[in-house]
């Protein structure tokens, strides 16, 4: 998913920043693969250390004494689980970047993504994630006492990145010529591109969470696909209405918000549910695009208007749509359930929201101040493709000779 | 006195080749052909991307630069005024101005001969 978000994102900026937005993702893979393999995945899903709020970073450093054959975690082998859950941990982090590209220094992101994966990240995936292993670990606190549902990450990695976004571009300020100029996307068939490898690597996100091929895997599948599509629709008939066109990047950007959508409530809800979340979201999301020139901060490729709002929607919706007769086995507001489910899905967003908003806003700032985390105007204006990279993603021209 | 005149159109992209067949069809058969942008009183366009419009001031043109004798000139100019004209707004503009010396590259020659 982390390549096609590279893509999704890469075709949305400006040609001269296209392979900087692109190593912004590349980057987080690397990095977050070896963290979680030394500490992440221990942190998020060791032993916890008290009240569900961090597991053990030690206690299965370097995952050592996790490659047993007989190593099972629910049906399937650890080390299964282990690489799973490590897509969760790269792709959450790399969301952000959307929200501060073009201007972001390389070596401050970095920096961003070590800390902010250390600090924020594997902490709060143990509270959404870790269910109470019944061997004397309480586990996570939103999984085990709080009890939001969250199946697959409209918390832990939508409403986290999304909120971080929104930390880290009010950090960093705005892209030189933010409300002035139109910053067109360079490249939308990149952005169709990604899209459609999000869309495809979604199902394996969702229907994965299972943690086994059973009949929850197939009903998350199918209220994935079928709340994307709505999500979709909804979104080109708000640009309908207000541009008076549908348009490829809404169409590509309303597949994104059904699918952030529906990342929580997936288990929760039947495929009519599923359907009416992914319309309100998409129409919601769309309308939260604008909010960035309203406001005035700079959130570049609307992580908060597509990934904080889709997480906010999906996540606190399910209090309405859940229903028993799907997995989660719990009743909504719709479903006669009172509002107990739908309090436990807003302290949970709530919860997530502020301690992503406070962490994130501290590292960045602190990033800025030593290391630096945004480039020269100079360096912005040529283009951070090349004042970052030594890079230029296309040569074209044919004024200089040669081949082509 | 200059004998040679220098013609530059800008004309929208889909009309080029009606425009060099009808040079070509008054014995004018070189031209330079170049991409260009810009606008007039057709003023560019709007796009929208996620709601925020987007002005797109300049437009894509061609902009085709041919030398020819004086005389020339005049028959030269309402050709590709005829072939380049849409009746729409955005159809570009043709003007011609007085060249000095024109050499050829190939062959040193100057003047008349070298067009």
């Amino acid at each position: 998913m982390t390549p096609g978000l590279a893509l999704f994102y890469g075709g949305m900026v400006r040609a001269k920043g296209v392979l900087n937005m692109m190593m912004m993702s590349f980057i987080s893979m690397g990095i977050v693969s070896v963290l979680w393999v030394l500490y992440g995945y221990s942190m998020a899903f060791g032993k916890d250390l008290g009240n569900g709020l961090l597991g053990n970073p030690f206690e299965m450093f370097g995952l050592t004494d996790q490659i047993a054959p007989d190593s099972f975690f629910g049906g399937i082998p650890t080390s299964v689980f282990i690489a799973f859950q490590a897509m969760f941990a790269i792709i959450t982090v790399a969301l952000i970047s959307g929200a501060i590209a073009d201007r972001a220094k390389f070596g401050g992101w970095i920096a961003f993504v070590i800390i902010w994966s250390t600090l924020v990240y594997f902490p709060v995936a143990h509270w959404v994630f870790d269910f109470d292993s019944g061997e004397s670990d309480p586990g996570g606190w939103i999984a085990n006492q709080l009890k939001a549902i969250d199946f697959a990450g409209g918390t832990a990695v939508h409403i986290n990145a999304g909120i971080a976004g929104l930390a880290a571009a009010l950090v960093i300020g705005k892209r030189v010529g933010f409300g002035r100029e139109g910053f067109k996307p360079h490249n939308l068939t990149l952005v169709m591109i990604g899209a459609g490898l999000l869309w495809f690597g979604w199902f394996g996100f969702n229907a994965g969470s299972a943690v086994a091929s059973n009949a929850t895997a197939g009903i998350t599948f199918l209220n994935t696909f079928v709340a994307t599509g709505a999500a979709m629709l909804a979104w080109l008939v708000v640009e309908k209405l207000r541009d008076g066109r549908a348009t490829s990047l809404g169409a590509a950007s309303g597949v994104v918000a059904g699918l952030v959508a529906i990342t929580p409530a997936c288990s929760a809800v039947n495929p009519l549910g599923a359907i009416a979340l992914g319309a309100i979201s998409g129409a919601l999301c769309a309308l939260a695009v604008g909010l960035k020139y309203k406001l005035g901060y700079d959130d570049s490729l609307d992580v908060v208007g597509v990934h904080l709002v889709g997480g906010l929607a999906g996540s606190i919706l399910v209090g309405v749509f859940a229903t028993a007769d799907a997995p989660a086995g719990i009743n909504g507001l719709l479903f006669g359930g009172g509002f107990d489910q739908l309090n436990r899905q807003l302290i949970a967003s709530v919860a997530v929201l502020v301690y992503s908003f406070i962490v994130t806003y501290i590292i960045a700032k602190i990033i800025d101040k030593t290391i630096g985390f945004r480039i020269a105007p100079e360096a912005e204006a040529k283009g951070i493709d090349l004042s970052e990279h030594a890079e230029s993603a296309y040569e074209l021209g044919g004024a200089r000779g040669g081949a082509f | 006195m200059a004998t040679m005149n220098l013609i530059t159109a800008i004309i929208k992209p889909q009309k080029l080749d009606d425009v060099k067949d009808a040079l070509s069809a008054k014995g004018i058969h070189g031209m330079t052909v170049s991409e260009a942008s810009g606008f007039g009183r057709q003023g560019g366009h709007t796009e929208v991307y996620r709601g925020a419009e987007v002005t797109v001031r300049f437009v894509p043109k061609v902009r085709v630069e041919i030398l020819v004798a004086a005389t020339d000139a005049a028959g030269a100019i309402d050709a590709i005024v005829k072939a380049a004209g849409t009746g729409s707004i955005g159809d570009g503009k043709v003007w011609s101005i007085p060249v000095e010396e024109v050499v050829r590259v190939r062959t040193g020659e100057r003047g008349i001969p070298a067009l």
